[in-house]
């Protein structure tokens, strides 16, 4: 997708949006409520008609080449409503056909996997239950591409474990699979590259390792000393000092000057955590601190709102 | 104030804000149409001999009778000029309510709105408790301001009153009985179907009890919409009949809420049960069926014992034209034979518009689906825009033909019976299926309103109720010829049908296409609605 624009009246939901996956990666898409990931996967699949900018899926146009194209992806809507009258397994049958088939053997195991009852009403399905109807349905076609919005909403975590391997076993055969979500870990998980999306942009892409460059570590350590100016040093936030214990955020370029301060204090214990994708919505969607924390990184332009002025960081669309 | 009807209030105030538009256009609606009638009643029969004229052919006439009850004061220019409005009225202010109740009880219910809600401070009771509330607010708003807009328009207040007041009482009893019908069954869908069919099973009683002489036959009595004509507005003004809908209410509402005491939210009285594990539906035209078949077997039946009792009472046409004016005039017009076609003509039509109600509310199923969430999920699928569209589309034109070859099958059989006339099974149903391309017509129109406007389907009951005042009584408002033309139902070709009506057939059929074809263009390019 390059420089998509996706109008509903005067809101403009999708706002000069790239977005471009590989084939064979598992992809995550992450934003918050609202952000338009939704609206992105939509057009994708064609259900809604861009207003501007280029869209290109397995090679073949969304708007135009539906069934073509839909023949050759699966998708699981992010709001998943089945016919009260009809059952589970109906739905899962009637979804297969309609995609050119499914496998019996592939849709026997993940109903087992997923612990689902196939022969209840879909109006007696908790949320989590039409979510599973509809991720046995997609899972069990041959598709090359895998279009999940929010897959995991209502799963407990056990079943959320299941899905992960489900994930896993698709990239392992070589398909490509778009995961939204708002649920970082699942996406840190799972996901080869992420795309942020925020306010109808994407405003990050890339593997996790080079994002990783964006965020913070926190780290918390136990010293026989506390060395004055750490809260000095370069790439270095929010010191918190008691007693013999340091807490701080760090730059990934700071961190090596950081340790060495604390190694030469005397240190008895450390503990860091990675940077988790968190850290990358806070500083992002977090409130005030957008437009410093991107000055450094790679030219964003979070909330700048200049036209054009995304780069386009990875691929190519 | 008992913790059950905790909330009431909140729920009231929310549907009053949800029926913002819808309400006021009813009620004004209504009340419009009163006053143009009570005022365009009193040029049409300026004098009591036009007046005892007009009621004295329109008491004779069986399928008058049959369709809008009887006259009982031949003097009154009140009770001539709403002939139209104590039953045939009566029944669409029914519908509008049970559409009002239901909406608001188990359509709620349904897609899980209350759940939402019920997480608050709400009591059991108080999604049914509200709903009842402000359709009583609406129908006795609607009811006075008739009996105002009556008064208005020059005829009696008393009279006026009566007759407010009985639409208003009528209005509120339908309003229980979807209240009763909107906890037995899990759906909204099944809830309306099943308080329509009593509207229509009541409007049939009272139909055959009117045509019992002299006078209406216990039949009459055993339907709320036969009670609203027994008031007698404007020829006796009989208030004590008032009381019997209010004692209806009394029995249906308690009866309700002790229903709704024995369920858990969501359910109907009976338990879900299992159903297969696999599925044989193979496809989006398989899946139209499954989910329409049962409203249409519904409609079928209906059709069939409408349409024999309809056709019984053709027999009846011209006994009861005893004087020896009415015999030269039937003569004059060619004889009992014409005067019979005329009579079934008339039923036919009727049949006509019922089945295009039909085909808008299968139709009206592309928007239900996607307003649900489920054509995102079948269009992820390597199915078409267009052949989904169809799926249903296709489905509705089918069951708009089906009953219209029932309704002319089962008239024709119930005359042929009635007048051993085995010819009439044949004439009937020619004619009932030249119904077909105007139904066709109204069918889609609802797929354009689909393609370009979604948010209006509900709109398109509004255009075909349009077509049906304006059939109906077209000719007392003045109504210009060309709005008049608008209708398809005005082109259809009546019995005897020959081969005269084929260019208006034709034209028909081209029109249905053309809108049909501008309704899937609309729907290709349009955004699937969230």
């Amino acid at each position: 997708m390059v420089g998509v624009v996706k109008r509903f009246g005067s809101v403009t939901a999708l706002d000069g949006l790239d977005f471009d996956v590989a084939a064979g990666e598992v992809h995550g898409f992450l934003g918050p409520n609202g952000s338009g990931k939704s609206t992105t996967l939509r057009l994708l699949l064609g259900l809604l008609r861009s207003d501007a900018g280029s869209i290109r899926v397995l090679g073949l146009d969304p708007w135009r080449d539906v069934a073509a194209l839909h023949r050759r992806l699966a998708y699981v809507p992010g709001d998943v409503a089945l016919w009260p009258n009809l059952t589970g397994g109906e739905v899962i049958d009637l979804l297969g056909r309609l995609q050119g088939g499914q496998d019996r053997a592939r849709r026997a195991r993940f109903l087992e996997l997923f612990e689902l009852d196939p022969s209840k009403k879909a109006r007696t399905y908790s949320k989590g239950n039409r979510q599973k109807v509809a991720l046995v349905a997609a899972l069990a076609t041959d598709a090359e591409l895998f279009l999940l919005d929010e897959p995991t909403s209502g799963l407990d975590p056990l079943m959320e474990d299941a899905f992960r391997g489900c994930v896993r076993e698709l990239r392992a055969q070589g398909r490509t699979v778009v995961l939204s979500s708002h649920i970082l870990s699942e996406a840190e998980a799972l996901s080869d590259r992420v795309s942020i999306i925020r306010a109808g942009r994407v405003v990050e892409t890339g593997p996790l390792e080079q994002l990783r460059h964006l965020t913070r570590t926190a780290v918390t350590a136990d010293v026989a000393a506390v060395p004055p100016g750490l809260d000095l040093l370069p790439g270095v936030h929010d010191v918190v000092v008691t007693d013999h214990r340091v807490s701080a955020q760090v730059e990934p370029a700071g961190l090596g000057p950081f340790l060495h301060a604390l190694a030469s204090a005397g240190l008895h214990a450390l503990t860091s955590q990675p940077p988790t994708l968190e850290d990358l919505f806070l500083r992002h969607y977090g409130a005030g601190n957008d437009v410093d924390v991107d000055a450094g990184a790679a030219g964003g332009t979070v909330g700048a709102g200049v036209d054009g002025a995304v780069p386009r960081r990875s691929g190519d669309a | 104030m008992p913790d059950t009807l905790a909330g009431t209030g909140v729920l009231i105030r929310l549907g009053l804000r949800r029926d913002r538009w819808l309400l006021p256009f009813w009620i004004a609606g209504f009340a419009l149409v009163t006053y143009s009638t009570a005022v365009a009643g009193a040029e049409l029969y300026p004098d009591t001999a036009s007046r005892v004229e007009a009621a004295t052919a329109l008491n004779a006439t069986a399928s008058m009778v049959a369709l809008f009850g009887r006259i009982y004061d031949p003097t009154s220019i009140g009770a001539l000029s709403l002939i139209k409005y104590t039953a045939f009225m009566t029944a669409i202010l029914a519908v509008l309510m049970v559409v009002l109740v239901i909406r608001h009880t188990r359509g709620d219910e349904e897609s899980g709105r209350l759940e939402l809600l019920g997480g608050g401070r709400l009591g059991r009771d108080a999604p049914l408790a509200s709903a009842l509330t402000i359709s009583l607010g609406a129908n006795l708003v609607l009811g006075l301001l008739a009996a105002a807009a009556l008064a208005a328009g020059g005829l009696p207040a008393a009279g006026s009153l009566a007759f407010g007041l009985g639409w208003a009482a009528t209005g509120m009893a339908f309003s229980a009985v979807a209240g009763l019908a909107a906890q037995l069954t899990a759906s909204a869908r099944a809830a309306t179907g099943l308080s329509i069919g009593f509207i229509a099973v009541t409007y049939g009683l009272r139909a055959v009890g009117d045509l019992a002489e002299p006078g209406p036959s216990v039949l009459s009595w055993l339907s709320p919409i036969g009670w609203n004509q027994q008031i007698r507005a404007f020829a006796g003004d009989r208030w004590w009949v008032l009381a019997l809908p209010v004692v209806l209410c009394l029995v249906l509402v308690p009866a309700a809420f002790a229903l709704r005491a024995r369920r858990d939210l969501g359910a109907g009285l009976r338990a879900e049960r299992p159903g297969p594990s696999a599925g044989s539906l193979s496809g989006v035209w398989d899946l139209a069926v499954r989910l329409q078949y049962r409203v249409l077997l519904a409609w079928a039946v209906a059709f069939v014992l409408f349409g024999v009792v309809i056709g019984s009472l053709a027999s009846n046409v011209g006994e009861l034209l005893n004087s020896p004016n009415a015999q030269d005039l039937i003569r004059l017009l060619g004889g009992r034979e014409a005067l019979t076609d005329a009579f079934l003509a008339a039923e036919i039509g009727i049949m006509g518009v019922l089945a295009a109600a039909y085909g808008v509310s299968a139709a009206n199923h592309l928007r239900s689906e996607e307003s649900a969430g489920h054509t995102e999920a079948l269009l992820g699928t390597a199915t078409t825009r267009i052949r989904w569209a169809s799926s249903h589309f296709v489905f509705a034109l089918a069951g708009v033909a089906a009953l219209l070859l029932l309704a002319g099958a089962s008239i024709g059989a119930g005359a042929a019976f009635a007048m051993g006339e085995a010819a009439l099974v044949g004439r009937s149903t020619v004619a009932a299926l030249a119904q077909v391309p105007a139904a066709w017509v109204v069918t889609s129109v609802a797929l354009a309103v689909f393609g370009w406007a979604p948010r209006l389907a509900g709109a398109v009951w509004g255009f075909l109720l349009a077509l049906v005042a304006l059939g109906e009584f077209g000719v007392l408002w003045n109504a210009p010829e060309w709005l008049m033309d608008l209708s398809p139902f005005r082109h259809s070709p009546l019995l005897p049908v020959d081969s005269g009506g084929l260019p208006a057939l034709a034209a028909l059929i081209v029109a249905a296409a053309a809108v049909a074809a501008l309704g899937y263009a609309g729907w290709r390019r349009r955004d699937l609605a969230a």
